[in-house]
């Protein structure tokens, strides 16, 4: 099983160009085996690149191949307008991998879609994208570092990290269901607590890796939901124990102010909420590997 | 992006939000000129940014131009909490009757801008907030409804403010919020706004963060780039396009990716070494980045090995190796380097790295083994 995104997903690629990211990632995409069922360009409705037939706008592409989640790598000054016209589409489920929208953009979008697009989910921006293991993969992960099959399900913030722990837990024989990057920018689209909340009610994810990062409240947000609401084990790593205090580390959202949003902070709540937390991304794979070789006993002792 | 208070102040008046006349002084000669021009008495002030200013001597009243020349001289050089002070912002004094605070940033976990006013400005408003919470008026704004009218004049009789102040502090609130949004500011916040013995409303300090994300938009920050950063590690990473932050350890750093550069700081740390900066060379790093990002670590004469952590999406194993290989050709690396490869490409990337094992550097398997390895080689080269 998976979350969001699966075999039956049909992405269009918005801003497809011959030389641009959009095409690279996408036929990356395709040979992942999802679905690539369209471009849009508003210069180039009508042409065929690479086989993926382009239109000249979301709607259109919808209309005429089904289209229900897409693919934004357009830089930064159009990337907000992009993710706009993906919901005005009525498209599902949006990943937005562009790095370096303003603040400003991104708030307004985030609470312009709640407002008058709930039926668009918006995964980023300045993310991974999202992996469903041997069925659907959106956005720049390398695919052939997950592992079908389940039974963990991967969420973060770091992009590296996100690979890294995706690749920890493929080396060490566990399967995944789906991986997702949500982003380190101070106003993602769909949070960890978004995420959670899928990963409970998908009856294949058995437990959850949770990767974390210095700054803002994201991660103790995730705390209070997994303690009030979650059933399945997690274990989480939280990167940046060592960030100096009111500087930005890469990402813009990654920055500690005051004593607040420290990764100590973050690694507290993460405990008190019965979380496996551990102390780097290797540590991580293995307390999940533990978890997963006590749930593979678990299910072979139950008959039936 | 922090400015300072001059550039916060300059950057308020674009949006018509009051301040006290003034000006710029490099030297003491130029503090007074700046002075006779804006009419006496003046308020000296140190510009660094950091807090604290006040306490540690580097804002004084003056009332002519002997005493500008004393104070300029006495403040300009003067160390506040590590930040040398090498220019002045000199502006009338006011006749103060109350002291407020006002600000706009972006509350994360609500997802939406937050508006903060208080009677009780002047003082750490992270004080106030922890000790009389009551005390800041407090509502949040979505970015696609604005910031009404009506909030603030309900915003500014809700935090207490001196009658005769609400009206301009409302109007000075709208124009704030036009700054935070349309000035792209991460946060723009006043402390103190003043309300005069004669009845004006403006602000006395400015603290400004600009987002450089929005950078594109804002041709005029050029000016403010200028000043910005004074660690010369970090001014050459910022010329080479690279994330850099220097820390005080001797293990140099390079990863791809903000969160692998983190928790690469983090294993080292782990296993007793001292990481000498966080760096991120991005998600699409080739050679010529690879290459500038070696030439930065190596001009920090406290790094005694270098750690290179990799994990290749878009970034490829083989760029990466060549990368290497020609900053080595380019530059004389002065400390030893261990390699961590994995990813897109990797084997390809560690066959070429393997060719030039014997000049300094090491290819190691996993993230742990090579931080304890980084850690040990800079053991032994300590100086």
């Amino acid at each position: 099983m998976s979350i969001f995104v699966d075999e039956n997903t049909r992405v269009v690629i918005q801003g497809l160009s011959p030389t641009g990211q959009g095409l690279y990632h996408g036929l990356r995409n395709r040979a992942y085996g999802t679905n690539v069922v369209a471009g849009t360009n508003p210069k180039r409705g009508g042409e065929t690149i690479e086989g993926i037939p382009v239109f000249s706008a979301v709607a259109e592409a919808v209309e005429s191949t089904g289209a229900d989640a897409s693919f934004i790598s357009v830089p930064p000054p159009f990337a907000a307008e992009a993710v706009v016209e993906a919901a005005e589409a009525g498209i599902g489920f949006v990943v937005c991998i562009t790095e370096g929208i303003p603040a400003h953009d991104e708030a307004r979008v985030y609470n312009l879609l709640r407002r008058d697009f709930p039926g668009t989910r918006l995964l980023g921006p300045n993310c991974p994208g999202i992996i469903s293991a041997g069925k659907c993969n959106i956005g720049i992960t390398s695919g052939d570092i997950a592992l079908p099959g389940g039974p963990v399900g991967l969420v973060s913030r770091s992009g590296t990290v996100f690979y890294q722990a995706l690749y920890e837990l493929t080396q060490k024989g566990v399967g995944q269901t789906t991986g997702v990057g949500i982003g380190g920018d101070p106003v993602p689209g769909l949070s960890f607590t978004d995420v959670l909340a899928a990963f409970e009610d998908d009856p294949g994810t058995k437990a959850v890796l949770m990767i974390g990062e210095i700054g803002g409240s994201a991660e103790e947000q995730a705390a209070e939901f997994i303690g009030a609401q979650l059933s399945k084990p997690v274990v989480a790593y939280i990167a940046g124990v060592t960030a100096p205090p009111a500087r930005k580390m890469g990402h813009a959202g990654a920055i500690i102010s005051g004593s607040r949003g420290t990764a100590k902070a973050k690694m507290e709540a993460l405990a008190a909420a019965g979380v496996i937390v551990a102390q780097n991304p290797t540590e991580a794979g293995e307390r999940m590997v533990e978890i997963v070789t006590a749930i593979r006993k678990d299910e072979g002792m139950t008959p039936g | 992006m922090d400015l300072y208070e001059y550039q916060g102040k300059q950057y308020f008046s674009r949006y018509g939000i009051p301040v006290s006349p003034g000006g710029v002084a490099d030297t003491v000669d130029e503090a007074v000129s700046v002075a006779d021009d804006v009419g006496y008495p003046v308020v000296v002030k140190a510009q660094v940014k950091v807090g604290g200013r006040g306490k540690a001597g580097g804002i004084q009243l003056a009332q002519d131009p002997q005493e500008v020349r004393r104070h300029a001289g006495d403040i300009l050089g003067m160390d506040i909490k590590g930040h040398v002070v090498h220019r002045l912002w000199i502006e009338r004094a006011s006749d103060i009757a109350q002291e407020y605070y006002a600000s706009f940033t972006l509350d994360r976990s609500a997802k939406k801008y937050l508006c903060m006013v208080s009677a009780m400005g002047g003082v750490d408003i992270e004080e106030v907030a922890d000790s009389d919470p009551a005390a800041i008026a407090r509502r949040h704004v979505d970015p696609v409804d604005g910031f009404s009218a009506e909030s603030a004049s309900e915003l500014v009789a809700e935090a207490g403010l001196h009658e005769g102040a609400r009206e301009q502090a409302a109007s000075l609130l709208q124009k704030l919020y036009t700054c935070y949004v349309e000035g792209d500011c991460d946060l723009a916040e006043i402390n103190p706004l003043i309300y005069t013995t004669d009845g004006r409303v403006h602000a006395l300090d400015a603290k400004v963060t600009l987002d450089d994300n929005a950078r594109f938009r804002h041709a005029d920050w050029e000016e403010f780039s200028a000043t910005e950063t004074t660690d010369p590690r970090e001014r050459l990473a910022k010329e080479k396009g690279l994330q850099y932050v220097g820390l005080d350890g001797f293990v140099g750093i390079i990863a791809n990716g903000a969160g692998l550069a983190m928790s690469t700081c983090d294993v080292v740390e782990q296993v007793g070494g001292k990481p000498a900066n966080f760096l991120d060379i991005g998600g699409g790093a080739n050679a010529a980045q690879m290459a500038n990002a070696l030439e930065v670590i190596n001009s920090d004469e406290n790094v005694r090995s270098i750690l290179i952590n990799i994990f290749g999406g878009i970034t490829r194993g083989e760029e990466v190796a060549n990368g290497i290989v020609e900053a080595m050709g380019r530059v004389q690396i002065a400390s030893p380097i261990v390699i961590r490869l994995d990813g897109t490409n990797a084997e390809e990337g560690r066959r070429i790295l393997a060719d030039h094992a014997a000049e300094g550097l090491e290819s190691v398997p996993t993230m742990i083994e090579a931080a304890r390895r980084a850690t040990a080689l800079a053991k032994e080269h300590r100086p």
